[in-house]
């Protein structure tokens, strides 16, 4: 099976301020607010791209950032969540 | 409606009208020294009916309505017809104001700028802005901080002090007789009783303040300040309001704005004195 594929909404849907180590993040199709830590920003932004699953994404985030080893583990985690709090979905 | 009276309390005016004339008579001698709306024009609605049309001599109860309307709002008792006034107009605020990011905070003014107090019921907010009211700063209000969705300044809404309990001594030692309304016992918030804002408070009601200090204190503990980090900050504040989620973005952006533009700090009191200390030091730092 091939791994889910995941897409976000344009950068101008949503709001981002940074608090200290977090942002608040408010997504305008849905009106919710959200606060959210790294690197949730930073997948976010790497989707602008264009959609993407969990070994593309890390690809993309591993030329902007320096990752540790077990990354690919959290990202897939970390996209899971995003989708359950409606800021990604799949493709 | 047989009896009415419109207010202007801050930016905000209300028409109460009612079916009895206690109340009103209650209302008008707390709020004598306001400003009646300009051109009797106002935002907010608050009707005192009666629960049900033979309740108003039956023993007679007082529904509270309003241009907005809570299913469940409880009835009151006549003899609390001026509590279910100012409940009404906290209502008509809390469900229907549109033009400002409501929080559920109590400010003053020092120095053109603006100190925001909020926590939960007890914490104390109400009775540190009216005791600060008393010595050296400008009331704002109690309840209610009104933020501007535009400029993010705030803006006082200075209805009468909601005093509660033990608050009620603390003030009367410090405020003179004149100023208050009478005492309210037993209702379901416990002893209440209303005191009028001094005249600084009530001729300054028309200017807003840029925000300085945002403080959550807490009554009962040994006099501690705590940091609080922004991300929590900005948690707290979105419980504190009652609008956040009605106004969007809006309110989105003058929430972040506040919070990144102000320290803010938690304080532990055991007395009034010791929160009046913290909040002078706090303001002193932050200046």
């Amino acid at each position: 099976m091939a791994a889910p594929r995941y897409v976000a909404d344009p950068g101008d849907a949503i709001r981002l301020v940074a608090l200290d180590g977090l942002s608040a993040l408010y997504h305008l199709p849905s009106g919710t607010t959200h606060i959210v830590a790294p690197p949730a920003p930073e997948i976010l932004e790497a989707l602008q791209e264009g959609p993407a699953d969990a070994a593309e994404l890390l690809a993309r985030l591993r030329e902007r950032y320096e990752l540790e080893e077990r990354a690919d583990e959290a990202i897939g985690i970390r996209l899971i969540e995003l989708e359950q709090a409606g800021l990604v979905r799949r493709a | 409606m047989r009896y009415k009276l419109a207010l202007q309390i801050g930016p905000v005016a209300f028409r109460i009208g009612s079916t009895w004339r206690a109340p009103l008579d209650a209302l008008a001698r707390l709020y004598a020294a306001y400003p009646r709306p300009e051109n009797d024009i106002c935002d907010f609605t608050v009707r005192l009916e009666p629960e049900k049309p033979w309740r108003r001599w039956l023993r007679p109860s007082v529904a509270i309505n309003g241009d907005y309307m809570l299913p469940d709002a409880a009835p009151l008792p006549l003899s609390m017809g001026l509590l279910a006034a100012e409940m009404g107009m906290n209502l008509q605020m809390a469900l229907g104001q549109k033009r400002y990011l409501l929080l559920h905070a109590s400010s003053a003014e020092k120095d053109g700028r603006a100190l925001i107090m909020t926590g939960e019921s007890g914490a104390g907010k109400s009775t540190l802005s009216a005791l600060l009211g008393e010595r050296g700063w400008r009331f704002m209000g109690d309840e209610f901080a009104l933020l501007d969705l535009d400029d993010g300044r705030l803006w006082p809404f200075p209805r009468a002090v909601s005093l509660k309990n033990g608050a009620i001594k603390v003030m009367e030692k410090e405020v003179a007789a004149d100023r208050f309304g009478p005492l309210i016992a037993d209702t379901p918030k416990g002893d209440i009783r209303h005191m009028r804002p001094n005249d600084a408070a009530l001729s300054g009601m028309g200017e807003a303040a840029k925000p300085a200090l945002i403080l959550f204190p807490r009554f009962g503990a040994s006099e501690a300040i705590r940091p609080v980090g922004q991300a929590e900050i900005f948690m707290r504040l979105t419980q504190a309001s009652t609008n956040y989620v009605a106004l969007g973005q809006a309110g989105f952006d003058a929430l972040t704005g506040l919070v990144a533009s102000c320290p803010a700090a938690a304080i532990d009191y055991p007395d009034t004195d010791a929160a009046i200390g913290l909040v002078e030091q706090l303001w002193r730092e932050a200046a």
